[in-house]
């Protein structure tokens, strides 16, 4: 125990006297001089982690410096979003977003910050919305779901990732687009949702690509929700080609302390798209299902307008939101 | 031959200090209240990046398992579970630890931990791709039913007191559902209060409710913190051989139960040992020493959570849904190195699959030495350490330990709580462990009902939903069992000595 005790002593020491450190070094340097701490407001192991954990190994070799990566998990990311706004204006203090996680929750209850609290600089990709059957399913495309949906009304059952969550608004919309009713079951996360679905407690999953490409050769996607269809499963239709317009997911991208100067934050805002923009890192995202868009510091704003109007509308009928 | 030569890559000279520097560490690192596995495991994600991947699996495997090992020591020495995993080696281990075994309780525990993971990891190595199915069985309504088994304990735990027993398990049922609701998105119990949007953290509460009465109680009493014998024993290694052999049937139910609760995504250590321990004490002769100080005890829990580590690697790698909290980080880490898992993983990449199992089977057997030499310094500093400093140093390590789980000052301002609120219920003669149950197993069982109930009214058969699948009918009958079992055995006994009185 005293090994252990004097670890933890010399862990503190070096952690202070680093902190001591950094904040005497000057900002005349060039920017990023030293290493970035990207928070990422969920627990680990998670997409969001995933996906950080890609980026932090493109980041050392495109910007020279490192990202490191810790977890404030919480009441669904509200916890790690409601102190961002008390953490280090500098630059070197990240945070990752979600949609529609920021834009639903502060809508349903006082959860310590409201959307436009959060000063996001960057969405980087979003993971699409899709509809996932086994392998052995009935279902061939998508059409047979909508034939059973409305011969069999709300007997139909979806394993889906929480509830006014990117998977459940988007199930909402497209029984409403197909004048179909099913059921949505809301489990604790993606795991839990492909885990019932494998075992064939529910007949389908409105899940993400990412489902697809993390278990192929046992599920196959119905339909998915993006503009063009996903090079990773290039069989596969868009909703959009079928006849219904829902281009959806979870996006992510991350977000600065208020007060955090201009910039800085188009630097980080550049250092992400030169991320983006690798092609090594664009192969990996991509085979695992992610889909990338670029929405820079001067577009973020409207971007967040656009999705806040199509998302509050699919929560109200929903009922997550009144 | 192919088992040879991956064997033989276990054993090249890196992966054996990758093996043995991360039991290492796990071990300390888990011994620590409020530092994980799981933390453990996601501070080595970046450094892993440029190792091959079966030695990424290999390093991160033998931390995984050196802090399940390392958090009996807590457990056993200040009655603080390291980790949720070792909540049930505090019944025995504290009490076996103040009456001045604690030297023997921590060898005890230290072969129960290698026994476990050795049986956990050959059910990964030879049985890995049909037990995974066993996960995908386990639908909503079984875990919902698993729950209320867990919560089944509750009885066999409250030693005659109870309707107190039941008030406990309440009060932590009610904690549970503080905060964001998992499946339902509701926001609930917060009176408006932002510190209670992220909910009551199990570890913070653990440390709380478990070790700060421990510490208001050595600040309140004069006496010496634990029993020391006079002479020096050393590890009692023979001792606790001979104990070990003479339970060796106890030993391996319960590491075949913790590798089959490991099996199941969600379920984890803390309800594999608590099952584990049930079962130990239920099949015992002398039930009556169980909580006392009973050896049983130990080496049940101690024995099921590391199996946990073996049997939750097979979901991860056969079907890609992480078994426990630990592995969804390890399954992050390989998506990353580009390692696709699912069944193909065993074929496709057998040499990566194998070479790591085997690795594990290597870390496991090195936490013999390594645990006993550990836990032995522990033990010695625990007692030689005067209380005058014990108490503020563990003092010390529970707020930043707190604090460390989520960096967040709120959990620690609701653990102080719950830890004062533990030691007034304590001396009203309300124990934390019906608390803990009711707060670990709750969220568990209600998202189990709700998910069922949905499924079952959708396809309009609730009863057949809730009572109509047979490993739900076999969990309830487990469940009657435990809750009647003990006065049935009792109502038999007594008609038959009414019989023999009257020949």
């Amino acid at each position: 125990m005293q090994a252990t005790l004097s670890t933890l002593f010399k862990g503190v020491f070096v952690a202070a006297l680093t902190l001591g450190l950094a904040s005497t070094s000057t900002s005349a340097e060039e920017f990023p001089s030293k290493s970035i701490s990207y928070i990422i407001p969920f627990g680990p192991g998670g997409e969001s982690d995933i996906s950080a954990r890609h980026q932090q190994s493109h980041f050392k070799k495109l910007i020279g410096q490192d990202l490191v990566i810790s977890y404030k998990p919480g009441g669904g990311g509200a916890v790690g979003w409601s102190q961002l706004n008390s953490m280090g204006k500098d630059g070197y203090t990240i945070m990752g977003i979600n949609l529609p996680h920021i834009i639903i929750k502060p809508r349903q209850k006082d959860v310590g910050f409201k959307t436009d609290d959060i000063e996001g600089f960057y969405i980087f990709h979003y993971t699409p919305d899709a509809i996932v059957v086994t392998n052995d399913s009935p279902f061939k495309k998508l059409q047979d779901v909508i034939d059973f949906a409305k011969e069999n009304p709300g007997k139909l059952t979806f394993s889906g990732s929480g509830k006014g969550t990117a998977n459940h608004l988007a199930q909402i919309t497209f029984d409403k687009l197909a004048g179909i009713k099913t059921t949505y079951v809301a489990f604790k996360g993606t795991g839990a949702a492909v885990q019932a679905l494998l075992g064939n407690q529910v007949k389908g999953e409105w899940g993400y690509t990412s489902v697809g490409a993390k278990h192929a050769g046992k599920v196959r996607l119905l339909a998915v929700a993006m503009e063009e269809r996903h090079p990773s499963f290039p069989d596969v239709p868009t909703f959009k080609e079928l006849g219904y317009d829902i281009v959806s997911g979870a996006y992510r991208g991350i977000a600065v302390p208020k007060g955090t100067p201009d910039e800085e934050k188009k630097k980080l805002s550049d250092a992400i798209a030169k991320i983006n923009a690798d092609p090594e890192f664009r192969k990996t995202m991509e085979s695992d299902g992610f889909a990338l868009i670029d929405i820079p510091v001067d577009k973020y704003d409207d971007f967040i307008a656009e999705k806040t109007k199509g998302y509050v509308e699919a929560a109200k009928s929903a009922g997550v939101l009144k | 031959m192919a088992a040879l030569e991956n064997l033989l890559a276990a054993m090249s000279p890196m992966n054996f200090l990758l093996a043995l520097g991360g039991v290492i560490a796990g071990t300390v690192i888990g011994s620590l209240p409020g530092l994980t596995a799981t933390m453990a495991v996601a501070v080595l994600v970046p450094i892993t990046f440029s190792m091959e991947p079966a030695s990424a699996l290999i390093l991160m495997g033998a931390i995984y398992t050196g802090a399940i090992y390392g958090g009996a020591y807590s457990a056993i020495l200040l009655n603080t579970p390291g980790t949720p995993s070792a909540i049930a080696t505090t019944f025995d281990g504290y009490p076996m630890a103040k009456r001045g075994d604690g030297d023997l309780a921590v060898t005890l525990a230290c072969i129960a931990s290698v026994v476990g993971g050795l049986v956990g990891a050959t059910f990964l190595l030879v049985l890995a791709p049909p037990l995974a199915s066993v996960a995908l069985a386990f639908g909503p309504v079984e875990y919902f039913w698993l729950a209320v088994f867990g919560l089944s304990l509750i009885a066999a735990l409250s030693e005659g007191n109870l309707i107190k027993a039941l008030m406990g398990g309440c009060l932590g049922l009610l904690l549970s559902a503080i905060g964001v609701a998992e499946v339902s998105a509701d926001i609930r119990l917060t009176f408006g209060s932002q510190v209670l949007v992220g909910g009551i953290e199990t570890v913070s509460a653990l440390i709380g409710l478990y070790c700060v009465p421990v510490l208001i109680d050595l600040v309140a009493t004069p006496d010496k913190h634990l029993k020391v014998s006079t002479q020096s024993k050393g590890l009692r290694l023979r001792e606790a051989f001979s104990i070990s052999w003479r339970n060796k049937f106890n030993l391996i139910r319960s590491s075949v139960v913790g590798t089959l609760v490991g099996i199941l995504p969600g379920a984890g250590g803390s309800i594999a040992g608590l099952v584990a321990y049930s079962e130990a004490r239920r099949s015992s002769r002398e039930q009556e020493k169980f909580g006392k100080g009973a050896p049983e005890g130990i080496q049940a829990t101690e024995s099921a959570n590391n199996a946990t580590v073996g049997g939750g690697f097979i979901p991860t790698l056969v079907l890609g849904i992480p078994g426990t909290p630990p592995d969804a980080v390890i399954l992050g880490a390989l998506l990353v190195q580009g390692v696709k898992v699912g069944p193909n993983l065993f074929t496709s990449e057998g040499s990566i699959v194998y070479t790591f199992i085997w690795g594990l089977f290597l870390a496991t057997i090195l936490m013999l030495p390594t645990g006993l030499i550990i836990g032995r310094y522990a033990y010695r500093s625990i007692i030689a350490i005067p209380k005058a400093l014990l108490v503020p140093t563990v003092a010390f390590m529970t707020l930043i330990g707190t604090y460390s789980i989520r960096n967040s000052t709120s959990d620690v301002v609701i653990m102080v709580i719950l830890g004062v609120l533990g030691w007034v219920l304590g001396r009203l003669g309300f124990s934390a462990s019906p608390i803990v149950l009711g707060l670990i197993l709750g969220s568990i069982a209600e998202q189990g009902f709700v998910q069922a109930w949905t499924i079952g009214s959708a396809t309009e058969d609730l009863f057949g939903m809730f009572f109509g699948r047979p490993i739900s009918l076999a969990i309830i009958a487990m469940i009657i069992i435990s809750l009647f079992g003990p006065s049935l055995v009792r109502l038999f006994a007594r008609s038959r000595a009414n019989e023999e009185k009257q020949p």
